[in-house]
């Protein structure tokens, strides 16, 4: 066992003395996030990350709901992220989109609260009218939020919703109240629960950061940061890989075969050199741009379990890559064409929620996708046990390419005498 | 002195192929044994088996007690190898290299540490001990190459090739430090495909050629065989047909043979004065300038000719 240690660390010292290996597992990566976060606005110089997103609310519903919304996004839990302009007319909201001024607007049409909530004496027509979203191309990020907190609000009316109707279907049912009675009763329930409840802005709550109590601002380098270094890190597998198919011709490989040391020993020592050397990767990455952006990965306990897991997943990668290759060469241009692959179907370029469902689905073999989503998790406040999926997919990913791996080295004979 | 080594009908296949066909020796305690051959003889394969690399495809060698095929880890913490390529990590420093390797022989803490010094001593790299290996000349890198070899204090040192490919002053280094080694106990099993070295350095040698054991005896065995023939050898100049040269030499009365081999022709025969004068006229004849001429007593390289009818650097 301590010659697989050791062997791990001379390989973790070798890497580290390669210049040009270095420049493409530290300097790359951080250079795209860099330029990445530049493209995206992160670092146009007002704030630290996403902050006072203008939106644009043109509210003429002007009834109970629509009224909520809008105070939904005025509310001081989202002071920071959101900058709101209300506006009566459509088509000058839009113009702001088309200018840039604004991420997002937001039309309530008018009816839209009386479609889900009749008035006295009326029912509903069935018909429930729609929200309508035109998010501003060039911001995708802010222009998601903004959809999410909608969806989320409309989440919350259509559970309501369905919640008052089964109220007032068991009240029928058990006779407590006569069918004729129903609206009357309805509204009084409605203005209890709208009056002990608050308002409906209370339901909606952003995660709070529990290390610094502070609502939590979502930063884009949050997900580009681990993006590039999840992308950057199938170099670093490939490059360890690449090792020991380098260690065989320059005759260090056999040496170590009629030194008193094992073949699993060394194999296994190889395995951990890729796996020490990934984890210093993506640590110094971490270190790097906590220190220099001020970006919180999140949960300290949930970025080390989740690096420990990715790189574990990315070895395992790394390894079949190496035994299904004969040479130093193929090692290192699969690897560099499975590092761009996974890297855009694990969506270090492209949020995996704007791709095609079939490219979601197929992305769940990189270990990018289940590292990236993670990494998001904690970064918007999730703790260890929100990154119970992603760690157990990178681990079984790892664990049966691993399995794999090793038998077709034990087939070829890589490590064999 | 017991046998520390004994090699039994050792065979290597590769496919159709028989790089090493069921050669025996023994190799006693102390010895400096050579395994003299041209380039592709099987030298480095017999190491290879013995080292416990390769497997034997049948045979068998003992090493200290140990089988090859039965207990090489036994083997593998009795032998040290000094391999024909470099096999060093160049971007680790000769000491970091020697601590490595030291630490794969289980060797650790203060003791691994004092053996490195002394090996560094020894092999004349202390002032040079925090340099990368990639910084070094190719001599300086054969020191370090035989160094990790010697680090365990191995009863049998295996050295194969040591000196290919380095400059004159490397070389008689590594020649000394063999010397010396072997002066302090330890039994070598050198190979080489220069005659010089293997007479310079060896108790006994054996001769492989074709991945046979053609031969095996100590040096003035092996002379006996040829008789007391000398052995003259013509330098020609580059471009000369030196093959066309050596068939014309073997109608010349008093030449046993004549091979050709690299810019020389290589004539056994019982006196050189007797044929020298009809030697250089057939040289003329054929517009051949001969460099030089060197006449030397009955050796190894006589014996490889006398055996196999070819020059040993075919």
């Amino acid at each position: 066992m301590l010659k697989t240690f050791l062997i791990g660390f001379k390989d973790l010292r070798l890497a580290f003395r390669d210049r040009a290996a270095l420049l493409l597992m530290l300097l790359a990566p951080f250079l795209l996030t860099i330029g990445m976060g530049f493209v995206t606005g992160r670092f146009s110089g007002r704030t630290s990350g996403i902050s006072d997103i203008p939106v644009i609310l043109v509210n003429q519903d002007n009834a109970q709901l629509g009224n909520a919304l809008v105070d939904l996004f005025n509310a001081t839990e989202l002071a920071d992220l959101m900058e709101p302009t209300a506006s009566l007319n459509l088509e000058t909201a839009r113009q702001l989109i088309d200018s840039d001024e604004a991420a997002a607007v937001i039309f309530i049409p008018e009816g839209f609260t009386e479609s889900i909530i009749p008035k006295d004496g009326q029912t509903l027509s069935g018909e429930v009218i729609s929200i309508e979203i035109y998010a501003n191309p060039s911001r995708p990020t802010s222009a998601g939020i903004v959809q999410t907190i909608v969806e989320e609000f409309l989440s919350r009316v259509e559970s309501g919703s369905i919640g008052g109707q089964v109220a007032m279907s068991q009240l029928i049912t058990s006779g407590r109240v006569a069918p004729q009675d129903i609206p009357a009763v309805g509204e009084a329930m409605s203005e209890r629960l709208s009056s002990s409840t608050t308002k409906p802005v209370t339901a909606i709550k952003l995660k709070q950061n529990e290390v610094g109590g502070e609502a939590l601002q979502f930063d884009v380098l949050a997900y580009l940061a681990p993006g590039m270094a999840l992308m950057f890190l199938m170099y670093t597998v490939s490059y360890g890989g690449r090792t020991i198919i380098a260690e065989r011709i320059q005759g260090t490989l056999p040496r170590l075969l009629i030194s008193p040391t094992s073949a699993a020993q060394i194999l296994g020592g190889k395995i951990f050199g890729i796996y020490l050397t990934g984890i210093a990767q993506l640590g110094i990455l971490i270190f790097a741009t906590t220190i220099m952006f001020q970006l919180k990965w999140g949960d300290t306990l949930g970025v080390i379990v989740l690096v420990l897991a990715a790189v574990f997943g990315a070895t395992g990668w790394g390894m079949l890559i190496t035994a299904l290759a004969r040479t130093a060469g193929q090692v290192a241009s699969v690897g560099s064409a499975i590092m761009l692959i996974f890297g855009i179907l694990g969506g270090s370029f492209v949020s995996l929620e704007n791709l095609h469902p079939l490219v979601q689905n197929l992305s769940k073999i990189t270990p990018n996708a289940w590292g990236l989503d993670g990494f998001t998790t904690l970064a918007l406040g999730g703790g260890l046990a929100d990154i119970s999926t992603p760690v157990s997919a990178l681990v079984l990913m790892g664990t049966v390419l691993f399995i794999a791996a090793v038998r077709l080295f034990n087939r070829q004979g890589i490590a064999q005498r | 002195m017991p046998n520390i080594l004994e090699v039994k009908e050792l065979v290597k296949k590769y496919g159709d192929f028989t790089a090493v066909k069921g050669i025996s020796f023994n190799i006693e305690e102390g010895e400096i044994f050579s395994l003299l051959g041209p380039n592709g003889a099987g030298k480095t394969t017999v190491i290879s088996m013995l080292s416990t690399l390769y497997t034997p495809t049948s045979g068998d060698a003992t090493i200290g007690g140990h089988s090859i095929t039965k207990d090489p880890m036994g083997v593998r913490n009795i032998i040290g190898v000094v391999p024909q390529d470099l096999a060093l990590y160049e971007d680790l420093t000769a000491r970091e290299n020697l601590v490595f390797w030291g630490q794969m022989y289980n060797l650790s803490g203060k003791p691994l540490s004092a053996r490195v010094d002394e090996i560094l001593e020894q092999i004349g790299l202390t002032d040079k001990a925090k340099n990368r290996v990639k910084t070094f000349s190719g001599g300086m890198k054969r020191r370090v190459n035989i160094g990790v070899g010697l680090l365990h204090k191995p009863k049998l040192l295996f050295m194969d090739e040591p000196t290919v490919g380095i400059d004159p002053q490397s070389r008689r280094a590594i020649l000394d430090t063999v010397k010396d080694l072997n002066k302090q106990g330890m039994t070598v099993l050198y190979t080489t495909h220069y005659m010089e070295e293997a007479e310079e350095l060896s108790n006994r040698v054996g001769i492989i050629d074709h991945g046979g054991m053609i031969a095996l005896g100590t040096q003035k065995e092996l002379t006996q065989q040829v008789g007391q023939s000398e052995t003259l050898i013509l330098h020609l100049e580059e471009g000369a047909n030196a093959e066309a040269l050596a068939k014309s030499f073997n109608g010349i009365k008093g030449v046993d043979k004549a091979d050709a081999s690299d810019h020389a022709v290589t004539i056994i025969c019982p006196e050189a004065e007797d044929v020298l004068a009809a030697v250089v006229g057939k040289a003329n004849e054929q517009n051949v300038k001969i460099r030089t001429i060197d006449i030397r007593e009955p050796n190894l390289e006589a014996v490889f000719l006398h055996l196999t009818g070819r020059a040993l650097r075919d």
